[in-house]
């Protein structure tokens, strides 16, 4: 199963303290669950027959339960059959010959030899009762339902985007029957509708499951949509007047179990299953929403969200989310530059070796940028250190919301701090740079991924400088005066972790090689130490990461291997 | 397994008549071409390869090509399953991506930007055939593809339909149209 919330969201982490747990049967073996499980908003609610087969190990198909949203239990897909402990007129459990229960089975009133389903998404389970996930009963009503959903569906598969990750496809595979007993017309609704500005609507596919609804409503705070219509003309639309178009309208494409709501930015860009996933992070605010990364053939195509409770639970803003474009901009820096002119960089790094050696302590210093790894800003400090150099980096704020987005634009401003490169707040020490590059003290300066001229040392200022060097990923006025200019990688480029707003520190892998000459940023600075410090340091990125954990005490002595997917955190 | 090369025979060691019997077709060849203008074509039913084509059995597999169907439009709609499936990865496909052209068909809302086949890569084993699910794309009768360089041998979208020709079908993207116009509802209408 693939990373991405698309998929499905595992069920939500069982609640820290003990719960009453009770015995019921799945598929006839015996299980102990938990009485009470945490609901949507994390409020300790009565366990569901789905939680409890889920937690036996079992799956039950679903298309309108989502475990970060309110039930709804409308598309029926999660009937299953079930039995619970016979009671006799004394409101005694009755039992078989051999001391077990009877159990009976939930039957239709006046029909007893039909099974009577349950929705699993919203039936509370009770002590002593069976569950059958796979009886032949539960598959006929899942055929069934199946049918009834596809009466409909226009069956558009090869022109829709939602293709190889469709919930409709994938049940009518594993539950679905190959023929269809309606030879009715389909009914036919609003194809391409111009949902909002980010999202287009085919209500032919919608099975009206109604998670868009909910989750615009209750989680985003925005309610925009409903359904208008009635029987087979039942169709999503946003209110008359009212725009969806709130920050976390994309969400609900991945919420979308079919191609109803999809995105107008991935429309037609690529066929999923091309897309090779790779676990990253949001590097747009300070928050770290960890996403699944698609790619193919060196581009990046889409982010999605990826599941982190502690973090972005299984959603991410719309900003965030279309904000990976720069990584595959054409003007992108790909060559090492040194006055201009094109070089390598092994002279290049041996001439601004040799330069730094030579640098009077004091004379040099550091700008370096809270976009840049832990790992990186570490390599950074070391360097600083030894040349006794003044260090910042570049503050970047902007608007918080209530859900997700914060105010820090900085992926990883708490791992500036953590590493020393910069003090409680970001950017307090750039006047002094400026005041040290104005009066001649300072030389040389070493620029990582901001432009400094936005930040307070001016082009005027820079053109004092002795030397200037500028690692950056695209072009702007700070690599256009600079010395040396070193070509960076973007995130999805490149291994390292970021420590977020709220101290959690996660990692991030590579999802695309670099464009031209660009190297990851922490590859060249391990040479640089190396080359002006005389030590000798890790060159493997987990290596590194152990390093700094034991050297700089936010850590802690985390090692590598104990940053799982979620990560871990950090500071309090 | 051991052949055992059997003595020569009185005659065969004499040499000679062997070269008289091989010249002896050769000069009967000779007359006829120079003096009767036959080619040794002519005198076969069939005739020999480059002059005389050969004449393709049906279910043959030869190169993979696009086709139209009966209105003169592309039948793709860049649902890329043929780039997935095929063995040596011969095809490449572009989406359309949302900005650009929509179907030259109404109601189909996707065609390729672009779709390449390179020949020198294609194995002609149709599973691109056989994975359609628009009935777009055929292997064809075409058996001796030659270029002068490798980049003629990869054909274009624009290429392959013009080798590919017609194919007809069921029409499905305007029968579709045809019946939500009937219940009064208007898709999406190429732009």
């Amino acid at each position: 199963m693939s990373n991405a919330a698309t998929t499905e969201a595992k069920p939500a982490a069982p609640a820290p303290p003990p719960v009453e747990k009770i015995k019921i049967k799945v598929d006839g073996r015996e299980v102990e669950v938990p009485k009470m499980l945490p609901n949507w908003q994390g409020k300790l609610e009565a366990t569901t027959m789905l939680q409890a087969v889920q937690i036996a190990g079992g799956e039950v198909p679903h298309y309108c339960y989502h475990p970060k949203l309110p039930v709804a239990g409308n598309c029926r897909m999660c009937l299953v059959e079930f039995g619970t402990p016979m009671m006799g007129p004394d409101r005694k459990p009755v039992f078989n010959e051999d001391g077990s229960p009877k159990i009976a089975k939930s039957v239709l009133p006046y029909e007893p030899s039909t099974p009577r389903g349950a929705i699993a998404c919203a039936t509370p389970i009770s002590p002593g009762m069976e569950i059958y996930p796979n009886s032949s009963a539960t598959k006929q009503m899942r055929e069934a339902v199946l049918e009834s959903l596809l009466i409909n569906h226009p069956l558009d598969c090869p022109i829709c985007d939602q293709a190889g990750e469709c919930k409709l496809q994938e049940y009518s595979v594993q539950h679905g029957q190959a023929g269809s007993n309606f030879v009715e017309a389909k009914v036919h609704k609003p194809k391409a509708v111009d949902l909002g500005p980010r999202i287009v609507l085919d209500d032919e596919r919608c099975v009206l499951c109604t998670r868009c609804i909910r989750f615009t409503k209750d989680i985003a705070g925005d309610d925009a949509l409903g359904i208008v219509n009635r029987g087979s003309y039942n169709t999503i639309a946003a209110f008359p007047g009212a725009k969806f178009d709130n920050n976390y309208t994309l969400n609900t494409v991945d919420l979308c179990p079919v191609g109803a709501l999809t995105s107008k930015d991935f429309r037609f860009q690529m066929r999923v299953w091309f897309l090779k996933e790779t676990k990253s992070l949001c590097t747009s605010c300070g928050t770290g929403c960890n996403t699944v990364i698609g790619s193919r053939e060196g581009k990046v195509y889409r982010y999605e969200p990826r599941q982190n409770d502690a973090v972005n639970s299984t959603w991410m803003c719309d900003s965030g989310r279309l904000n990976y474009k720069w990584i595959g901009r054409e003007d992108r820096l790909q060559d090492v530059l040194v006055r201009g002119q094109k070089s390598t960089w092994a002279s290049a790094l041996k001439e601004i070796s040799e330069k730094l050696s030579k640098a009077a302590s004091g004379s040099v210093a550091v700008i370096a940028s809270a976009r840049q790894t832990t790992e990186e800003l570490y390599l950074l400090k070391k360097l600083a250190t030894k040349l006794g150099a003044l260090t910042d980096s570049v503050a970047r704020m902007g608007e918080a919301d209530k859900l997700l987005v914060a105010a820090d634009k900085n992926p990883n401003s708490n791992g500036a701090r953590l590493t020393g490169i910069a003090g409680a707040e970001l950017g307090s020490a750039i006047s002094k740079i400026a005041d040290g590059i104005h009066s001649g003290a300072i030389k040389t300066l070493v620029v990582f991924g901001d432009d400094v001229t936005k930040a307070g040392i001016s082009a005027d200022l820079l053109a004092k400088l002795e030397t200037l060097i500028v690692s950056d990923i695209l072009p702007n006025a700070t690599t256009k005066a600079a010395h040396y200019v070193l070509p960076g990688c973007a995130h999805a480029e490149k291994r390292g972790t970021f420590v977020n707003v709220k101290g959690r520190l996660q990692k991030f892998t590579k999802a695309v090689e670099p464009k031209g000459d660009a190297r990851p940023e922490w590859e060249f600075l391990h040479e640089l130490v190396h080359n002006v410090t005389g030590q000798n340091g890790f060159i493997s990125i987990e290596g590194l990461f152990n390093q700094m954990a034991k050297e700089v005490p936010g850590f802690a002595g985390i090692e590598w291997a104990q940053v799982d997917d979620q990560g871990v955190n950090t500071i309090s | 397994m051991i052949v055992d090369r059997k003595p020569l025979s009185f005659w065969e060691r004499m040499y000679l008549p062997s070269i008289w019997g091989g010249l002896k077709i050769t000069s009967k060849h000779f007359y006829n071409t120079v003096f009767k203008g036959q080619t040794g074509g002519n005198t076969l039913s069939k005739g020999y390869y480059p002059e005389t084509k050969w004449d393709v059995a049906e279910g043959y597999r030869g190169a993979p090509y696009l086709v139209k169907d009966q209105d003169g439009a592309t039948k793709c709609v860049s649902c890329q399953l043929c780039e997935f499936v095929c063995p040596p990865k011969a095809i490449k496909i572009t989406p359309p991506g949302a900005d650009s052209q929509s179907a030259d068909r109404k109601n189909a809302e996707k065609m390729p930007r672009e779709f390449e086949i390179n020949m020198l890569r294609c194995i002609f084993c149709g599973f691109c055939q056989e994975v359609c699910p628009e009935e777009a794309i055929f292997l064809q009768k075409d058996y001796s593809l030659t270029g002068l360089a490798r980049g003629e041998m990869i054909f274009n979208k624009e290429k392959l339909l013009s080798l590919g020709g017609t194919s007809g079908g069921i029409q499905k993207w305007k029968h579709k149209l045809e019946e939500a116009k009937e219940q009064e509802v208007f898709p999406v209408e190429t732009k």
